[in-house]
């Protein structure tokens, strides 16, 4: 009798286990299976020319996805220049206002913004951007990016700083720091490691995006390194020549594809590193 | 009294639309320690963020008449200059995590902008350690982060940091709350030392601490100062029933 | 901080028992030199350890008061304020005794003295060892101080008896003998005092009352 019981509920434990990893392998088993699929077909491809080299001209063979690469990182770059000062503005308002009108309407934009689709998002920074300048250039899709970025951080910020606890801004209030002082040198640098890992997660995540920069950036095949031109992205690049008839081409976009899973992968991962190795203790 | 370093006029202080501290009158003595005890919501914890003005910081806070440091009304200078006469511990030892020891004791100076000398900096930062007996423990590790001290040597550098600036009087709002009873009467040790150099006004739920440190005494409840006098006196002959009440422990 | 106080408090009982030490001896060496200058002496130190005593004990009830003595510390204060009472006590017997001294130096003795000096050496030597037992916390010299109290009862009670006959016999020496026999019990007084304090002592050292006779010496504890 009591035998059985023990027996049962060691049974319905077992159970139990094995379906919750099972269940959590199964959530895993589809990027696995994506990671393995890319890596497979596209890792042939990948060698230091492939990387430094410009594309050929159309039916070549060979060349190179440099241009797309280059263009990637002006373009993040862009996205972070103009979302990170915007963002941390915006975290450092709501952290320290919690509750005004502006703070309300501020919080719900942010949440707008960020459930708004990317192609809508692409098709706004068409409008205001590329229409009155007549040409595509990155400056537009860096925007494009910026806008998508934008929630992550204001939203990072400010969390992190919310958790700041509030006897550090007490005790350099009492040493007669005036509080603007207070945020900058002493709250933001404790909340440094959070803020640096959500930039590092919209990162992650805007270096992917291909809708909002088919109208923006547009593609180049040719390095180019003014923010007032159009240019190149790894997106783009995937898009184009996975819709060729061109083998050669289609390889490359397997290609280009490993590439950008591992700047998206390494981002994911750095940012995961800088929130627990770079412990700020309070 | 005769000179005191710092006295209320009729202090009211409020959050919001109540009233906390009422009519408050007291003169704190010079390089002595002033303890001021009373039962949780007296208003002691408000009274002493008034003398710094801490209190405003709080949204919906106000405070009403006059406090002087010497002859100078507090509450016609600005704040952030008021606050840097006059030094504040807390109760939960409250090191700025991103700095090292050095730069933790010296931060009076660096946040505000001050600019001082290396060389000054340095004699700044010993000098604020020994009087805050930290010095041997942690003059080989300046350069860490604090985080490895323990509670007790925590709120030591707190104490320092708020001597760097040589204010004239430091407040301690309960702060030894959080700390062992060894470092309790370490600190304690170090007020009676500290009070020889600096005026020091202590805020403690602990009468006994009160009884064992202080010079002077005052008891507070319901946001009113019932009694103020000599500790001596105070802890022997109180002429107000509350606090006598308060004193053999009927409430509070 | 308290240790520091509680030293402070140590230095003044004594500066107050090595006065009233002084004060007895004095009043006895007053009597037995008739030297009237000594016995004034004694009045002026009398000023002095009135002066202590309640120095003495201001300070006691500022430390009880603030500091929270507890175990060792309380029995010390505690014992201190006691101590300090009965040492103020033994001040006024000799000053009683001074005073009956000052009467009888400028007549002619009622018989050399012989006994009388006996018991004073005896109280004296006990005030001084119950002193001693307490800076030494000696348990066992104040035990042994405890036992000699009853050879000056039988002291005082000799003295008693001899003065009597030297009354009954010539009525001019009446005058003379009551003084000799206020002289006798004030010592009597002081050496009784005494014991207080060496009960105390024994207080003060294990915890154990040994008031009111509930002592034995030697093997008894």
């Amino acid at each position: 009798m009591i035998k059985s019981r023990i027996h049962r509920r060691l049974f319905l434990n077992t159970a139990f286990r094995l379906l919750i990893f099972g269940l959590s392998a199964a959530a895993l088993l589809p990027l696995f299976l994506i990671l393995a699929d890319v890596f497979y077909k596209g890792i042939g491809v990948i060698n230091w020319n492939f990387l430094v080299s410009l594309p050929r001209a159309t039916g070549e063979k060979g060349g190179g996805i440099s241009s797309a690469i280059v263009g990637t990182l002006m373009l993040v770059g862009l996205a972070i220049g103009l979302a990170v000062p915007l963002g941390m503005a915006a975290g450092i308002y709501l952290a320290e206002v919690r509750r005004s009108r502006l703070a309300y309407f501020t919080r719900l934009a942010v949440d707008v913004l960020q459930g708004m689709p990317s192609v809508v998002i692409g098709i706004v920074a068409y409008a205001w951007l590329v229409r009155p300048m007549g040409k595509f250039t990155a400056l537009s899709g860096g925007v494009a990016l910026a806008l998508m970025m934008l929630p992550l951080v204001v939203r990072g910020t400010e969390e992190v700083l919310k958790l700041v606890p509030a006897t550090l801004k007490e005790a350099s209030a009492a040493l007669g720091v005036p509080h603007y002082r207070t945020v900058l040198r002493v709250i933001i640098p404790c909340g440094l490691p959070g803020i640096i890992s959500a930039v590092l997660l919209g990162v992650s995540r805007v270096a992917g995006e291909t809708a909002p920069l088919l109208f923006t950036a547009f593609g180049n095949r040719f390095l180019e390194l003014s923010p007032l031109k159009q240019v190149g992205a790894l997106p783009l690049t995937i898009f184009t020549y996975a819709m060729s008839p061109y083998e050669d081409l289609q390889a490359q976009a397997w290609g280009a594809a490993v590439v950008l899973i591992v700047i998206v992968l390494a981002t994911n991962i750095i940012s995961r590193i800088v929130i627990t190795r770079w412990k700020i203790q309070f | 009294m005769e000179n005191p370093i710092l006295r209320t006029e009729s202090l009211n202080a409020y959050y919001g639309g109540q009233i906390a501290l009422k009519a408050v009158t007291m003169a704190i003595p010079e390089r002595k320690l002033t303890a001021i005890m009373g039962p949780s919501g007296c208003g002691k914890s408000t009274l002493i963020r008034c003398l710094n003005r801490m209190h405003e910081l709080i949204p919906g806070a106000r405070v009403e008449n006059k406090v002087f440091l010497k002859d100078r009304d507090l509450y016609a200078m600005e704040p952030t200059e008021v606050r840097r006469m006059i030094g504040m511990v807390f109760q939960r030892p409250n090191p700025f995590p991103t700095m090292s020891i050095y730069e933790n004791v010296i931060a009076g100076y660096r946040l505000n902008s001050i600019r001082i000398k290396r060389g000054d900096q340095d004699v700044i930062v010993e000098e604020s350690l020994r009087k805050a007996a930290l010095w041997d423990e942690v003059k080989d590790h300046l350069h860490k982060k604090g985080t490895f001290l323990s509670g007790g040597q925590q709120q030591r550098l707190c104490i320092a940091r708020a001597l760097a600036l040589h204010p004239e009087i430091i407040l301690l709002d309960e702060p030894t709350s959080a700390l062992d009873p060894k470092a309790t009467a370490f600190i304690e040790t170090l007020m009676e030392e500290l009070k020889q150099s600096v005026s020091i006004c202590l805020v403690t739920h602990n009468i006994a601490q009160a009884s064992r440190v202080s010079d002077w005494t005052a008891f507070m409840y319901l946001g009113e100062l019932v009694e103020y006098n000599t500790t001596e006196k105070i802890f022997t002959v109180p002429q107000d029933k509350r606090t006598e009440e308060y004193l053999v422990g009927k409430f509070g | 901080m308290l240790e520091a106080k509680i030293i402070y408090l140590r230095e003044r009982i004594m500066e107050m028992a090595a006065l009233v030490e002084k004060m007895i001896s004095d009043s006895v060496q007053g009597l037995a030199s008739g030297n009237e200058a000594t016995l004034r002496g004694v009045y002026e130190n009398e000023t002095r350890a009135n002066q202590l005593e309640i120095e003495i004990d201001e300070l006691c009830t500022r430390l009880i008061a603030l500091h929270e003595p507890r175990a060792k510390d309380l029995r010390l204060i505690l014992m201190i304020m006691k101590m300090n009472s009965d040492l103020e006590r033994i001040g006024d017997h000799a000053v009683n005794i001074a005073q009956s001294a000052a009467y009888l130096i400028v007549r002619p003795p009622v018989k050399p003295l012989v006994d009388i000096p006996r018991l004073a050496e005896e109280a004296v030597a006990m005030l001084r060892d119950s002193i001693a037992s307490f800076i030494r916390e000696d348990e066992g010299l104040a035990g042994s101080v405890l036992a000699r109290d009853d050879r000056i009862d039988a002291l005082r009670d000799q003295v008693f008896r001899e003065l009597i006959t030297y009354m009954l016999s010539d009525a001019a020496t009446i005058e003379r003998s009551l003084q000799l026999m206020r002289v006798t019990q004030n010592l009597e007084r002081a050496a009784d005092l005494s014991t207080n304090i060496c009960e105390d002592v024994i207080y003060l050292v294990n915890g154990k009352v040994v008031k009111h006779g509930r002592f034995e010496p030697e093997g008894g504890l």
